[in-house]
């Protein structure tokens, strides 16, 4: 069973990762790094990423943090409604996002002017957020649901007030989620394309659209294949570094029906008005489109979803099937081997661990290019020969779902007070049945809450897919998405939008149904 | 564990095989010679009936292989040239043919269909590459909302205070439209930089991509640039997908500003199937094959045999004097260019 992860990554990651960077760099070896590592351009480039990452991080923090409490304190149903809605974003390509928001900063004057947002670094930034809101409140806010209140409610009634009961008692019961959190966002930040070309302007460049630019614009892959050993070793570092924050406090907590909340009202109205404004605004400009026909308003784009307009390989209606077919594989498959590995993780032998978190997280942080030209080159010989076989789509979404599974359960699987599997094992059961019964029980959450992930994910990938070889009928709905928009004509962006908003819509049931498939363990034991 | 690991096992089996039973096949790999695979750009689109004419002609199946744009394509041909995935390739512009020229990707191959093709469309004597179509990157404009109607008519004009904050063009660096526009400006401007350098100063815009230009910037997307570098094809295309129905396109050609796009096909080095690969390239240039591209690709047939349908007779100019380059000269120039127009442009 331990195998299945390594075998996994082994062979869908690292070989065609391996491969196609010692490709790349031929001859030339690790001088071609250390070449371009001389440039200026790349060394403001490196900076650029790794600052633009850690803001990101600490202002969807700063954003998503009291959205994760207040969804935390909601009922159960509740929590899973906010949480399926807030993945909205993972399905939406950034050239639809980025025509939203380009739309609102023109309807409220800040595409010029002294606070201009077009194209400059706040763009970016407000991107991130948007984009990476859902990972905060998913993850910190499925592990807040689990805490027992009664520890900080004893505080509070020791004398401590509000704030230093949360500071003290609360804050260091979550540390693990938020690590957790935190490190994906930071590394979906690192790897931003579409933001960063789009919204960013012409002037920003990040390790991700420099390698894009390399490989595909230039045809350099030698310059490609250095600046992605630049970016896996960067990537590498900094997981090392959130990996060991994050195992330097584990904080055993025990599972409660009572939660810690933010019980002020003003504060929920505070953030869903913060939500609203993030995640809404953008998404109703793109309904509202999806639904304007030239005649009016009317469904006119929807229905014409199911006839095949010639700029399609296939019918969209086709291209969402693929979608929805791709994502329950890539799901499935990070789910079975991410609830393996994050038991590795927490409490396999201790190099089996870090070597597990580290080698599991890493496509979340890998180039899109990488990832989907090493398949190609890799797996291209029997008993291997995956590279032109339909489902290496799903295998290429499940690397990135993977982490998402792993990152949301081992934070719960930590948080397990040990006391309770010790008098499990007092009471005779077997390692076997404490796994099962304890473990997998209470990790189950956090498996579904990545699977959700996993699935989103997946809908919406548009980067290793768009490089993978394809044929007619196997086109994605993100793909199908961005040849809608590649020709002009109102009918086709009409299309588009309404493709976009049946992902939206698509999305957010499924994750919803995902989650709603193990309620009646959540929040209990 | 067992339970959930079996029935998520399941779970993928299962899906795996809905959805695959009719696809599991593998490309490339066809000693019997009744398939034939064809690389191609995610822009590629051709009728269904078109391809079972080929069938029917030929008994030779084809099967179709996108893989990204056309930058993503040639990178991807030269990775996987000692095992490549197709036997044909189809989507090298000029821009990129010298690229995959010096890589060795292609076998040559001379089509009898060649005598239609126009002449000017031949780049390469040794065929190794087969011209199919062609199109012109130009620039754009919304007719009805250049200011005081005045229409440009020469690149220069673009410089001209009173299109100042009008242009909005792609980066070279990321886009294929934004470098063959820089390549009409070297080819069509006494002095290029200079001509950039007034265009900075008339306050061009710069996106990263065809489609956040035209929808995110041009009039076309709800943007206020009335300018845009696009196609000369996107005047028709603005007709037929127009909502509700319109007579006349609302958009442009400035014709002095084109650059010519050619597109050609390539029997792959290794194909597994090269006689199907010939068969399939003689076809490409069969009036079946041509008079399809237009409504599909927004691109014109390379075969003067070929008859353009009505819209694209009605609502396009196809430039008489489009600005060209030699593949080698774009080759040989195109970084350095491209590092130069950052440092005017963006600098």
């Amino acid at each position: 069973m331990v195998l299945l992860p390594i075998m996994f990554i082994g062979l869908f990651f690292l070989f065609p990762v391996g491969t196609v960077v010692g490709r790349g760099l031929g001859g030339e070896g690790l001088d071609a790094v250390g070449e371009l590592m001389r440039s200026s351009r790349q060394r403001s480039v490196l900076w650029f990423t790794f600052w633009q990452a850690v803001v990101s991080t600490v202002l969807t923090l700063a954003v998503a943090l009291p959205a994760a409490a207040t969804v935390g304190g909601l009922s159960d149903r509740a929590r899973r409604v906010v949480r399926s809605l807030v993945t909205v974003p993972f399905v939406l390509p950034t050239v639809v996002v980025a025509g939203a928001f380009d739309e609102l900063f023109f309807a409220t004057g800040l595409d010029s002017g002294a606070f201009r947002l077009r194209h400059t670094v706040w763009a970016i930034l407000i991107a991130h957020i948007f984009f990476n809101y859902a990972v905060v409140v998913r993850v910190v806010g499925t592990a807040w649901a689990g805490l027992d209140g009664r520890q900080a409610e004893a505080a509070r009634v020791l004398g401590a007030s509000r704030w230093w009961a949360w500071r003290e008692v609360t804050l260091p019961l979550l540390r693990p989620a938020i690590s957790s959190a935190s490190a994906i966002v930071f590394l979906f930040s690192f790897t931003s394309f579409g933001a960063v070309l789009i919204l960013g302007g012409p002037r920003r460049a990040t390790l991700e659209t420099e390698i894009y630019r390399y490989a595909v614009s230039r045809t350099d892959l030698t310059g490609a294949a250095a600046l992605a050993v630049v970016q896996l070793a960067a990537v590498l570092a900094l997981v090392a570094v959130s990996t060991w924050l994050e195992r330097r406090r584990p904080a055993p907590i025990r599972m409660a029906r009572s939660t810690p909340t933010l019980r002020s009202r003003s504060g929920r109205w505070i953030n869903a008005v913060v939500a609203s404004a993030l995640l809404g605004v953008p998404l109703a400009v793109l309904v509202e489109r999806s639904f304007s026909t030239g005649t009016g308003y009317g469904l006119g784009h929807y229905e014409a979803l199911g006839t095949r307009v010639r700029q399609l390989p296939a019918p969209a209606t086709t291209a969402l099937w693929n979608s929805v077919h791709y994502a329950v594989l890539a799901t499935a498959l990070a789910v079975l081997i991410g609830v393996v590995a994050s038991v590795v993780v927490v409490h396999g032998r201790s190099g089996w661990r870090r070597l597990f978190d580290l080698g599991l997280t890493l496509p979340l942080g890998t180039s899109a290019v990488t990832i989907g030209f090493g398949m190609l080159v890799a797996l291209d010989e029997p008993p291997v020969d995956f590279r032109t076989r339909w489902w290496i789509i799903p295998v290429a979404h499940a690397l990135v779902g993977v982490p998402f599974v792993v990152r949301t359960m081992v934070p719960l699987l930590r948080s397990i007070d040990p006391s309770i599997r010790e008098a499990a094992a007092v009471l005779g059961a077997s390692r076997r049945r404490i796994r099962r019964e304890i473990d997998l029980v209470i990790g189950a959450r956090g498996a579904l809450v990545g699977g959700g992930f996993a699935f989103a994910v997946s809908l919406g990938e548009f980067g290793a897919t768009s490089f993978l070889p394809r044929r007619p009928d196997d086109v994605t709905a993100p793909v199908a998405l961005f040849r809608l928009l590649s020709t002009p004509g109102d009918l086709l962006r009409g299309q588009a939008m309404a493709l976009a908003v049946v992902l939206m819509v698509l999305v957010s049931v499924s994750v919803f149904v995902i989650e709603s498939s193990h309620g009646t363990t959540e929040g209990s034991l | 564990m067992k339970t959930l690991s079996l029935s998520l096992l399941a779970v993928v089996v299962l899906t795996a095989a809905c959805g695959g039973e009719d696809r599991a096949g593998e490309f490339g790999s066809d000693p019997g010679g009744t398939t034939v695979t064809l690389m191609t750009h995610d822009s590629f689109a051709i009728s269904d009936s078109v391809w079972e004419a080929f069938t029917a002609e030929t008994g030779v199946t084809v099967e179709l292989l996108q893989v990204g744009d056309a930058g993503a394509m040639v990178s991807e041909a030269i990775l996987t040239k000692d095992a490549p995935i197709a036997d044909v390739i189809f989507g090298v512009d000029n821009t990129f043919l010298q690229r995959g020229l010096d890589a060795a990707l292609f076998q040559p191959y001379e089509s009898p269909n060649l005598d239609r093709v126009f002449d000017e469309l031949k780049l390469d004597d040794d065929n190794r590459v087969t011209p199919i179509s062609f199109g012109d990157v130009c620039v754009n404009y919304w007719i009805d909302a250049l200011p005081g109607a005045a229409v440009p008519t020469t690149l220069e004009d673009l410089t001209n205070e009173r299109y100042a904050g009008q242009l909005v063009v792609q980066s070279p660096e990321t886009s294929s439209p934004g470098l063959a526009f820089l390549l009409a400006t070297i080819v069509g401007t006494d002095d290029w930089e200079q001509f950039w350098a007034n265009l900075v100063a008339n306050d061009v815009s710069i996106a990263a991509g065809w489609e956040d230009a035209y929808y995110g910037e041009f009039i076309a997307g709800g943007g206020e640039r009335s300018i845009v570098v696009s196609y000369a094809s996107s005047p028709p295309a603005e007709v037929i997908f127009a909502d509700p129905p319109i007579d006349v396109a609302p958009t442009g050609v400035l014709l002095d500003s084109c650059f010519r796009q050619i597109e050609f096909a390539g029997v792959l080095a290794g194909a597994a199937n090269p006689s199907g690969a010939a068969a399939l390239i003689d076809f490409m240039l069969t009036d079946t094959f041509q008079e399809d591209v237009p409504l599909n690709m927004f691109v014109f047939p390379a075969s003067q045999s070929a008859a353009l349908p009505p819209e694209f007779v009605e609502h396009t100019t196809v430039p008489i004097a489009p600005h060209i380059m030699d593949p080698a000269e774009i080759e040989a120039n195109r970084d350095a260019w491209v590092d130069r127009w950052v440092e005017i442009v963006l600098g």
